[in-house]
């Protein structure tokens, strides 16, 4: 075995990470956003001054992971907590981490009025189709037909409702300044994701209003697949029901060079 | 400072300023939505913090965060909207930060209506939100007791990295009083040393949440809370006393129903009745010391309350069965009048108590006509 050069170094930890290992499922695309978090906080040189809140959900633990302050909200309410320290210490940079159930179902309230407000805050959201923490029941961006442990038959539409498009939602509201859709699935979709949490950092550095980035992801364990499998799901059935795209682009971030 | 007339709400509001006040998060709700439309005007003409919240829900939340950054923060609501700051205020309580919340009560449960109450006493004495926890509670009886115990509230929350809640009723928030208020405090943000503010190239990373999921840890978080919660038993107690030298009765009623027997207490004592009062200013921690050194000395007690009785059984606690009990009360938003006191008075003076039985059932049998 041999040892590699630092001149030929090509991965690292990111400072924006602690040193502990994550507990993540094999597969699981969290690990991914989380990574792509952290370069974009230590490429922006954010990290002394950034405070994250963390929701309910796999990503409780989120505060584990990243090397700034981090808070532990209750199911949903991250938002309101990220109000309460960014109104306080304006000149911080805050961002929510946020799964599917804790944003767009018991959060709803909490996510439409923080974006109505436009608070200068970076939401970054995990859209992987169900709960996984609590074993993968049904979410609000459940695809029909799609089974859980809470629509074993396949999601009905007729009785379990449709699922729902928040990052086409929150673009409706004026305070928005940056609200995209992006997917985990492949190198070429994660490097975009990267710029978009750049761009939607860069928004709240800005002072442009609130900024989110819907991330879709995968959940091999609750969805009964391997990582590969998954991937592919997200690609094939995951970005034709929620649409990879700009939804809300403020002008002055549309000329941001990164 | 000159006294001034103060509308409770706008007192509370103007204290809190006063005390350094840094954030308010607020809904709309009677009887307090005066305090929300007076610090709508008042924090941001001194460039601090003022959201109306989507809910009450979003309210506490935002105070949460607040919190976490370490900023003298508070909210206020009533009865209802109370209720839905419960889940935040039991996050509060277990990430150990210091918060402040008013709770101008209502006539309830439900909806209820919107006259003064004291039924919300269980739920900010004795629980409220989930898990072993318990919060400071002060109960004023004037503007004027208000104004003073705004201004310590903030004082104990940080002092004790605790909820300071200060709880009273409707009619409280909603009439005028000369009052005097403090002098302007400028806002002096302590350097807490477990504040989320930002590393800010000093320190460490710092984390705040209310999770322990060992067990163990868990525990050990639950004793220390009851650890700060001896201290604070132990050093906290607040009381007011009156004509208690050599009284045979005491009545005991905290906020206005006791601001309402002291009436009824001076009537009866130009009537020669030796009667006194002691009215709790700290409703938790409860003065129980008081009480049982009282019970080993009078003859009986009277507990009255807007409420069904909800004190009564924290008085019930401190006097051991070692004298009798009467109980009285009006509920859903009716406020007693002096009269009505007196009538219990003379009764207890006539030497009508409750020995064996249960003073709530003798109260509602009374109330009900059964008796």
């Amino acid at each position: 075995m041999s040892t590699t050069p630092a001149n030929n170094l090509v991965y690292e930890r990111p400072e924006g990470f602690t040193d502990s290992p994550t507990h993540y499922c094999p597969g699981c695309t969290h690990g991914v956003a989380h990574r792509l978090i952290a370069e974009v906080l230590e490429e922006m040189d954010l990290i002394d001054r950034t405070i994250g809140v963390a929701p309910v959900g796999c990503s409780v633990f989120a505060y584990n992971y990243f090397d700034t302050d981090f808070v532990e909200a209750p199911h949903g309410r991250a938002p309101a907590m990220a109000t309460g320290i960014k109104r306080v210490l304006p000149d911080r940079i805050v961002f929510t981490y946020q799964g599917d159930g804790d944003l767009a179902s018991i959060g709803m309230g909490e996510i439409v009025h923080a974006a109505a407000r436009g608070e200068n805050l970076t939401v970054i959201f995990i859209n992987n189709a169900n709960y996984g923490m609590t074993g993968g029941q049904m979410a609000p961006t459940t695809l029909p037909g799609m089974k859980t442990t809470s629509s074993p038959s396949g999601r009905d539409v007729e009785t379990q409702g449709y699922p729902i498009r928040m990052a086409e939602m929150l673009s409706t509201l004026d305070g928005v300044g940056y609200c995209v859709r992006r997917s985990l699935h492949d190198p070429k979709n994660i490097r975009l994701a990267k710029k978009a949490i750049r761009l939607a950092f860069e928004t709240q550095a800005r002072g442009l209003g609130f900024s989110l980035v819907e991330l879709l992801s995968t959940c091999p364990t609750n969805w009964g697949m391997t990582p590969v499998e998954s991937l592919k799901f997200v690609e094939q059935h995951m970005a034709p029901a929620f649409p990879l795209g700009d939804y809300k682009v403020a002008a002055g971030i549309s000329q941001v060079k990164i | 400072m000159p006294r001034e007339l103060w509308k409770g709400n706008e007192a509370i509001a103007e204290a809190s300023v006063r005390a350094g006040l840094e954030a308010y998060f607020g809904y709309p709700i009677t009887p307090q939505t005066e305090i929300l439309e007076y610090l709508s005007r008042r924090m941001p003409e001194l460039g601090r913090a003022f959201v109306q919240a989507e809910s009450e829900l979003g309210a506490i939340n935002m105070v949460y965060g607040a919190a976490c950054a370490g900023v003298r923060v508070m909210s206020t609501s009533s009865s209802p909207g109370v209720s839905l700051m419960m889940e935040g205020l039991s996050y509060i309580a277990g990430t150990e930060i210091p918060a402040v919340l008013v709770n101008v009560m209502r006539g309830g449960p439900g909806l209820g209506n919107i006259a003064p109450a004291q039924a919300d006493y269980n739920q900010a004495v004795h629980g409220g939100g989930h898990g072993d926890y318990k919060s400071i509670v002060l109960a004023p009886a004037s503007v004027q007791e208000t104004i003073d115990l705004m201004v310590l509230s903030f004082d104990l929350a940080e002092k004790y990295r605790s909820i300071c809640m200060v709880i009273l009723d409707g009619s409280l928030g909603q009439m005028m009083e000369p009052a005097q208020m403090p002098e302007m405090r400028t806002i002096q943000r302590a350097n807490w040393d477990w504040a989320t503010d930002g590393r800010m190239g000093t320190r460490e990373r710092r984390v705040l949440s209310s999770i322990y999921l060992d067990p163990i840890q868990e525990e050990k978080m639950n004793l220390r809370l009851i650890s700060r919660w001896r201290t604070i038993q132990k050093n906290e107690v607040r009381y007011k006393e009156y004509f208690l030298d050599d009284a045979e009765f005491v009545i005991i009623g905290f906020g206005t129903a006791g601001r309402v027997a002291l009436s009824a207490v001076r009537t009866a004592r130009q009537q020669g009745i030796k009667v006194g009062l002691l009215r709790p200013i700290t409703v938790s921690p409860f003065p129980f010391e008081v009480i049982d050194q009282l019970a080993g000395r009078v003859s009986g007690f009277l507990v009255t309350e807007m409420n069904s009785g909800q004190m009564l059984e924290d008085v019930r606690l401190a006097v051991k069965g070692r004298a009798p009990i009467e109980f009285y009360g009006r509920m859903g938003g009716v406020v007693p009048l002096p009269d009505e006191i007196l009538r219990e008075i003379h009764r207890i003076a006539a030497g009508h108590l409750s020995v064996d039985s249960d003073p709530r059932n003798e109260w509602y049998e009374r109330m009900v006509g059964l008796r």
